[in-house]
């Protein structure tokens, strides 16, 4: 008896264990959701969004030259990943089991483990270095080759996923095997497809270290991608490490406007999911 | 026919350029490394100067900071990542389930800037308290020597644990979804506590924990900006938890636009070199035991695993 209430109590110790591990977990996002929000509702107006920043020891200005900056450089990573990854995944669910596919979702796998500021190293000899000049163009390079494996792997995930009677359907009604994946297949999993792509733009959004020495940095608003350009996430950590109060309000104000598009996109893509496997039924 | 091939071809290349790419990447850090590998050697490996001015260059400190932040994230992160993925897949009830899921996600959505601005203006301040008032017994220790600064090795391991979690708990999570119910129905059966059966779950489980944790570790190892912030970017090998130290990653997000002559921005890229085959190594070695682990189950059962570690 004395040994099963042992048990009994070894168990209830591990399960409230386990409890507590998820609490424990919560307590950082809890932590890093309040500050991000308290203080960067205090420093966030209207001019963050319209005004330039300004010299230091001025106060206000806002980040319009960032903003704009990461619009360019999501914008160009997604014009490059989107294609190269919806197609190759494209590949990899067609073809599954050629040597091909198998070596393509390698590939993925491995590209999405590496290090960002390893994918920044690589942006920089192949964009910068050839033209000495850091450049809007060499940032969005970095960001896209982060996004591809991305945007592959769920390509190929929910493409998988589209019911064999689909496109046995569409093949047996005469239609080529372009055909079948471009009108029947891929629009089936539109949906999921166009959840990985926020996702991955959420992700890549938020990324500095590859833009460190591609995309540089820029004080002034520009959209010319042969010139550094500013990004949000540059410009936070310039601010962070600065000695100055108002650049650490300015930074306060660009996490929050960071965490609320992730959070956005997360949400939305958990919506779109939901209703997608609801559908399925 | 002919239209068939031609579909396959086309779209092909763009598969033939995925994985080109890999291969470009680490082509282009051989490259523009090569000056620093013929310069030093080893050397460059197993000496501790880091004096640009000088053009003397030994990674020591990088590898040593790196491994260290490392382990000590996951000897943090690891109990808890794996409770979440046991109370999540085995005890909570099926309305907490997405809630829970969603909120781990997000530990994983924030963006490592934030991590990191968080980290220098809230937990930094707390890091350096709780040093100031660790008892002189415990000071006397060379794990804790050194004076209360704050930044340092014990501020950039807590970060890159609360960071490292979410990835380590999802793929632990999926792979104790891959254990057959009846597993832990036999458990219960012979008349096993819920901690026994879910011991067993795990014990069946084991080779694809172990790759849940490899794959947090190569997080862990890549992480570059939280840890700049915090650890104090201080080449030095010390083993206190409270001395300012330098990872890998950090110096080159650190000094890359600084180095001016070839060889100091050649041996920047060799440390990048040497981060990309790691994580290359540890990630592969993580997808090959989530994969055993799988295959071994059931046959439909790998695709979940290797979303879960695509993700």
């Amino acid at each position: 008896m004395t040994r099963d209430a042992g048990r009994r109590f070894v168990s209830a110790v591990f399960v409230i264990a386990c409890g507590l591990a998820v609490l424990l977990a919560l307590v950082p996002l809890a932590f890093v959701l309040f500050f991000v929000v308290s203080q960067g509702v205090q420093a966030l107006n209207i001019g963050f969004f319209t005004q330039m920043p300004r010299p230091v020891g001025e106060t206000g200005g806002g980040m319009l030259n960032a903003l704009v900056g990461t619009l360019v450089l999501t914008g160009l990573a997604a014009a490059m990943a989107i294609p190269i990854g919806v197609i190759s995944g494209v590949y990899m669910s067609e073809y599954k089991g050629t040597r091909l596919a198998t070596a393509t979702r390698f590939a993925a796998d491995t590209l999405n483990g590496v290090p960002s500021i390893v994918i920044g190293i690589f942006a920089y000899a192949v964009a910068v270095l050839p033209f000495r000049q850091f450049s809007a163009m060499a940032g969005g390079l970095a960001l896209g080759v982060m996004m591809i494996p991305i945007i592959a792997r769920t390509t190929e995930e929910l493409l998988l996923l589209v019911p064999g009677a689909l496109r046995e359907g569409a093949l047996a009604l005469g239609a080529t095997r372009a055909r079948a994946v471009f009108t029947v297949i891929l629009p089936a999993a539109l949906p999921g497809i166009i959840t990985g792509v926020v996702l991955a733009l959420a992700r890549v959004a938020g990324e500095t270290a590859p833009l460190l020495f591609t995309a540089f940095n820029n004080r002034f608003l520009s959209t010319d991608l042969r010139q550094p350009i500013a990004s949000m996430t540059v410009q936070i950590f310039t601010y962070a490490i600065s000695p100055y109060e108002d650049w650490h309000r300015q930074a306060w104000a660009g996490a929050l406007v960071l965490v609320t598009f992730v959070l956005v996109c997360s949400l939305v893509t958990r919506v779109v999911t939901a209703r997608v496997q609801r559908l399925r039924g | 026919m002919r239209s068939e091939l031609l579909f396959r071809v086309a779209i092909g290349a763009c598969a033939v350029l995925l994985v080109a790419l890999v291969a470009a990447i680490g082509l282009e850090l051989v490259r523009e490394s090569s000056l620093s590998i013929q310069t030093f050697g080893l050397r460059f490996w197993l000496t501790k100067t880091w004096d640009p001015v000088a053009g003397e260059f030994g990674a020591l400190p990088f590898i040593w900071g790196t491994l260290y932040s490392s382990v000590l994230a996951l000897l943090i992160s690891t109990p808890i990542a794996l409770g979440i993925a046991i109370f999540i897949s085995e005890l909570c009830p099926a309305w907490l389930r997405t809630p829970l899921v969603f909120l781990t996600e997000l530990l994983a959505a924030i963006p490592s800037i934030v991590y990191g601005l968080w980290a220098i203006f809230v937990l930094v301040p707390a890091v350096r308290q709780l040093e100031a008032s660790t008892p002189a017994v415990l000071r006397a220790l060379p794990l804790f020597s050194g004076p209360p600064l704050g930044v340092g090795m014990l501020a950039a391991a807590l970060v890159l644990a609360v960071m490292v979690i979410p990835f380590t708990s999802a793929v632990a999570r999926e792979v104790l979804k891959t254990v057959p119910v009846v597993q832990r129905e036999a458990a219960y059966a012979l008349g096993a506590t819920r901690f026994e059966a879910i011991r067993s779950a795990i014990f069946f489980a084991r080779t694809g924990i172990v790759g849940a944790i490899m794959l947090g570790f190569g997080r862990a190892l890549g992480e570059t900006m939280a840890v700049t912030m915090v650890i104090g970017n201080n080449p030095q090998i010390s083993a206190s938890l409270f001395a300012p130290q330098y990872t890998m990653a950090a110096v080159i997000a650190n000094e890359f636009t600084e180095a001016t002559d070839e060889l100091y921005l050649n041996a920047l890229v060799e440390i990048g070199l040497v981060l990309f085959i790691i994580t290359l190594i540890v990630n592969a070695g993580s997808r090959v035991l989530i994969w055993a682990m799988s295959r071994s189950v059931a046959p439909a059962a790998p695709r979940q695993a290797a979303a879960a570690t695509a993700a």
